[in-house]
């Protein structure tokens, strides 16, 4: 898929994965999030001071927003929310998440209602439940509207600024100050 | 743990669920074996706890095939994977979800079916206690098959096949507990029975997480 690989991403920073179809920006954040072994080479978490390689521990710090959006058809937004929010275990603000991606109003409404940008949204959402540092995003600003890319954008900046670290991969323009890699 | 096994029971019972239409099967299953066999009650309260135990099998197999595919289609795995309980904890709670919304209904249910093969009352108890305690194997062993086939296409056909020599001997123990108490004996199957539930329960959640994991990476 691609080799001579290497970058590093420090706090507060977000990393945009570019590259044409079928490149494996896909497979590069399956690979980050530990759910592939990569056949040569290895990754490291640097976290106060301590450096993680076990992929499985790792994974206790990613955030994940992949192609499918993880949202059940026969339950309501707010109840995809609030199970994410138990069992991880973060406490995340279920009703300031629903308002930052905007989708207070549709918080009652069951999964098989919503439109995919709608169902992207909640995803974004749960990314900011779920509270973790690392978001490993792949297309977040696929089927969103100009309203939603410009939200997607704004949390991934707020994360980032907030000391937290995304890595994006994306074909459009994220519109925020971020670091390229190209495969 | 509880949060996964609260929503998948949730899941399970609302519209599109499973838990209604394992106990309807059931119950249609056991409700055609008499029409089929006939009158003859003494024939009939042989093979019920044989034929209950199957149907009870059957039907706890219905729902088995989309224990972890439905997850893993809309994207909901990846995210339960990164969060902080293991693999075989997540395996756990499946197949403690699993149970809760087949294996016991099925087993509540069962008394009342039992009435129709004319089994007696002492009978009745050796079918409700098997089930209580062989169920959960189902669930167990069932989900290990799920993993297996989580990433395949029509996985529910091959599911069975996968699952059910394995689960042979629950149904041998399970039929031999009510076959002895039918026949007033000491009832030897009851303990064997409770042995092979408990290995395959502690046994499968590692088993299962395993084939999950080799899905994920692919």
């Amino acid at each position: 898929m691609f080799r001579d690989l290497s970058f590093s991403v420090e706090n507060g920073k977000a990393l945009c994965v570019e590259g044409a179809n079928g490149a494996g920006k896909t497979s590069l954040l399956r690979v980050l999030a530990g759910f592939v072994s990569p056949m040569a080479g290895d990754i490291h978490l640097q976290i106060d001071g301590g450096k993680i390689s076990d992929p499985e521990q790792r994974g206790d710090f990613v955030g994940w927003l992949g192609h499918q959006d993880a949202v059940k058809p026969q339950m309501s937004v707010r109840e995809v929310l609030q199970f994410y929010a138990a069992l991880y275990g973060s406490g995340g603000a279920i009703d300031s998440a629903l308002d930052a991606a905007g989708l207070t109003r549709l918080s009652d409404l069951p999964g098989q209602y919503l439109s995919a940008g709608q169902k992207k949204r909640v995803s974004l959402a749960r990314l900011l439940v779920c509270k973790r540092p690392l978001w490993l995003m792949d297309e977040p600003l696929a089927s969103l509207d100009t309203a939603g890319k410009k939200i997607a954008a704004g949390l991934i900046e707020a994360h980032c600024a907030a000391g937290g670290i995304a890595v994006v991969a994306t074909h459009e323009a994220l519109g925020i100050d971020c670091e390229r890699l190209a495969l | 743990m509880t949060a996964l096994i609260l929503r998948d029971v949730r899941l399970a019972a609302r519209a599109g669920g499973s838990a209604m239409l394992a106990l309807a099967f059931f119950a249609a299953v056991a409700t055609l074996v008499p029409l089929g066999v006939g009158a003859d009650l003494r024939l009939l309260a042989r093979i019920a706890g044989g034929v209950l135990w199957v149907a009870a099998m059957l039907a706890a197999l219905l729902a088995l095939d989309r224990l972890f595919q439905a997850d893993f289609e809309d994207g909901s795995l990846d995210v339960i994977a990164l969060g902080p309980l293991s693999l075989e904890q997540t395996s756990f709670a499946k197949i403690a979800a699993h149970w809760l919304t087949t294996g016991l209904p099925l087993t509540i249910l069962s008394p009342l079916l039992a009435v129709l093969f004319g089994l007696p009352s002492q009978a009745i108890g050796a079918l409700f206690l098997s089930l209580l305690i062989g169920t959960p194997a189902v669930s167990a062993i069932g989900a290990i098959g799920a993993g297996l086939t989580l990433s395949i296409r029509r996985g529910g056909l091959i599911l069975p096949l996968i699952v059910l020599p394995l689960l042979s001997p629950a149904v041998i123990f399970g039929a031999g507990t009510v076959l002895s108490a039918l026949d007033g004996l000491r009832n030897g199957a009851l303990p064997l029975l409770t042995a092979f539930s408990f290995a395959a329960c502690v046994l499968s959640p590692f088993a299962t997480a395993a084939a999950v994991r080799l899905n994920l990476g692919s």
